[in-house]
């Protein structure tokens, strides 16, 4: 083996631009693959972190009627909890409003929410204040979209529980920042006990957010979603990227190995003499077949040195300053943050490499099984067969 | 012909005051007289409806058939677009067939919430066809001068919970006996919307008006414009055109 090492490593840098060329093919495979993986690997952990830390905590508990893909569903979808039912859960009562920002007329989610709460970081705690204004909340892509800003009024239209309008004027006491685009864009985050005030639905909620300590129990009328049921639409949506992303990888590799496969049936075509005289000086048929599977596995192990001196220096740049996407990234219904941080965890780096030697040894190998069937005489002298 | 429909709701529910609702003897002399210009048992409305936006206007034309307050039938006939959509009421229940898919569709809940066509009225605000002594209390509370008439001002506050508005006030010209105006209030006393009635001219003996403008006055822009290009008090409506089946007609 020692020897088929050697042989194939001076074979390689004989053939000098052809081995480069084939090298820099796979090691781009090998970076963009990489990337990819690192990418949405990043994506997935931040997006799963964020999702949980600004909307989802423990779990929400729902009101039946309540369907957060129907806004028809809204109106009627809120009730009551008892007091005791109500431990370590946060109400969120769901209202449709409009704000006229500029005179123009927008039609907004008025979220009401306990002013104290803990279970998500939204920062609820602004809220608090003694003005006789309605104090709220707006995530930074409303306040881009509606351009307002921490202190400015706008007039708030909204109905009470019989369906009578109703306006008033309310503060933007706070502007946050999140990448939790289901708790920002079209949504004004107001008290909930000024909610109910406003639309006399007293001790009303749509949802609960639960945090740890809370055990579900059947409730008539609400229905309990674990993290994993609210996050059940992105883990598909990762799911589908992955198998999208596994096609790219393919059709990558798949012009990086067929360079490569290419060059091991012209070096089986152009290199009989080569083939008869291993024989002729004694090496098996089996061993010159080891010896040309490892000369082309050898092209990934050199794209794997390459890819490394050129594509560690950007994965570790990417890693720690991440990509920043512009802001309609964020609207696109998932949670999509600005700025992806890229992971490259061991198992990304050594999957990817196994994949590739792996591919390079079985199209390195498929061309020089032809060896085995050639006459080493003929092959000696030349013949073609 | 929905917003003809408004105001014959409005002067059909004045019309049914009785002597034991609370309003004043003024108010329901004024009703009676407004209603006697206003209401007809059915009607025939051909119009224009100019809807204003911040950059440009659009214009729906369309012709309406209504029978009381319970019963109406509006075909838009321009531009283009709109141009096949019918829309069908009877009491509490709004249809709307659209002609580039073929399919009827009732609307509810949320949905009657939405605007017409983009313009500053909403579905619900033209389903609205309880009376108004029903759901508002109403008084004469004292006299103005708008576009140079004199006339009488009426409040109405409202004294059940589910209604759109919680205070109205209108306008009624003292010598013809026509709303000039109405404004329609949130219950925290904002004036939301505002409905001006110009261009009257005399019709088989009554005052009409010619033009009515509603505005949602929280939001800018000049609102939406309902002109009345011709109007017949009284026709004979066959029956079929209140049906579901002229919809797809």
């Amino acid at each position: 083996m020692k020897l088929a090492m050697q042989l194939a490593y001076k074979n390689l840098m004989g053939a000098g631009l052809r081995t480069w060329l084939n090298v820099g093919v796979l090691a781009l495979s090998f970076i963009i693959i990489i990337f990819f993986r690192g990418f949405l690997e990043g994506w997935y952990n931040q997006a799963l972190e964020e999702s949980i830390a600004w909307e989802y905590a423990e779990g929400h508990l729902v009101n039946e009627e309540y369907d957060p893909y129907d806004p028809f569903s809204i109106q009627d979808g809120h009730g009551e909890l008892s007091e005791n039912e109500m431990k370590n859960l946060t109400p969120i009562l769901i209202r449709q409003a409009a704000i006229y920002p500029e005179g123009r007329m927008l039609s907004v989610l008025l979220k009401g929410i306990d002013v104290d709460q803990s279970h998500i970081v939204l920062p609820t705690k602004n809220l608090k204040t003694n003005s006789e204004m309605i104090p709220a909340m707006i995530g930074k892509n409303m306040a881009d979209a509606t351009n307002l800003k921490e202190g400015d009024q706008v007039l708030l239209r909204w109905r009470d529980k019989g369906g009578t309008f109703d306006a008033g004027k309310i503060k933007i006491v706070k502007v946050f920042t999140t990448n939790v685009g289901t708790v920002d864009g079209g949504q004004i985050w107001i008290p909930i006990k000024k909610l109910w005030e406003m639309t006399g639905l007293e001790n009303h909620a749509t949802l609960f957010v639960a945090n740890e300590n809370y055990t579900p129990t059947d409730i008539s009328g609400w229905q309990f979603k674990t993290q994993d049921d609210l996050l059940k639409d992105f883990y598909e949506l990762m799911e589908m990227e992955r198998i999208s992303t596994f096609f790219m990888y393919m059709l990558l590799l798949s012009i990086a190995l067929l360079a490569i496969f290419d060059t091991q049936v012209l070096s089986v075509f152009r290199r009989q003499k080569e083939i008869g005289t291993y024989v002729a000086l004694g090496m098996t048929r089996a061993e010159v077949v080891a010896l040309f599977t490892v000369e082309g596995t050898m092209y990934s192990l050199f794209a794997m040195i390459v890819g490394s001196i050129v594509g560690f220096p950007i994965f570790y740049y990417l890693a720690n300053n991440g990509i920043v996407f512009p802001d309609f990234y964020q609207d696109m219904g998932v949670v999509f943050p600005k700025r992806i941080f890229l992971v490259f965890d061991f198992k990304v780096v050594s999957t990817t490499i196994l994949l590739v030697v792996v591919a390079a040894a079985i199209v390195s190998f498929l061309p020089a099984r032809k060896i085995s069937k050639m006459n080493p005489v003929l092959a000696l002298k030349g013949k073609l067969q | 012909m929905k917003f003809l429909s408004i105001i014959l709701i409005v002067s059909l529910s004045w019309l049914t005051f009785n002597l034991e609702a609370q309003s004043t003897p003024e108010a329901l002399e004024i009703i009676e007289k407004v209603d006697a210009n206003m209401v007809s048992k059915t009607s025939i409305v051909e119009s224009k409806m100019v809807i204003q936006g911040r950059r440009k206007s659009r214009t729906v034309v369309s012709k309406g058939y209504s029978e009381g307050d319970k019963k109406s039938f509006t075909e838009y006939l321009a531009p283009a677009r709109e141009k096949g959509t019918k829309m069908l009421k009877l009491d509490d229940k709004l249809w709307i067939y659209s002609p580039s898919t073929d399919r009827t569709i009732q609307l509810s809940g949320h949905m009657l919430r939405q605007s017409v066509m983009g313009s500053d009225l909403s579905y619900e605000d033209m389903m609205e066809d309880r009376e108004l002594t029903d759901i508002y209390d109403a008084k004469v509370i004292g006299e103005d001068t708008l576009d140079g008439q004199k006339t009488w001002v009426l409040e109405l506050n409202a004294k059940v919970d589910d209604v759109s508005y919680a205070k109205r006030k209108m306008w009624v010209d003292q010598e013809r006996f026509v709303p000039l105006k109405e404004d329609l209030f949130a219950k925290s006393g904002e004036l939301l919307k505002r409905v001006r009635l110009t261009d009257f001219s005399k019709t088989d003996g009554r005052w009409y008006p010619g033009k009515m403008n509603f505005k949602d006055m929280l939001k800018s822009g000049k609102g939406t414009d309902f002109i009345v290009v011709k109007i017949e008090f009284d026709p004979e409506i066959p029956p079929y055109i209140f049906s579901k089946a002229s919809l797809k007609k």
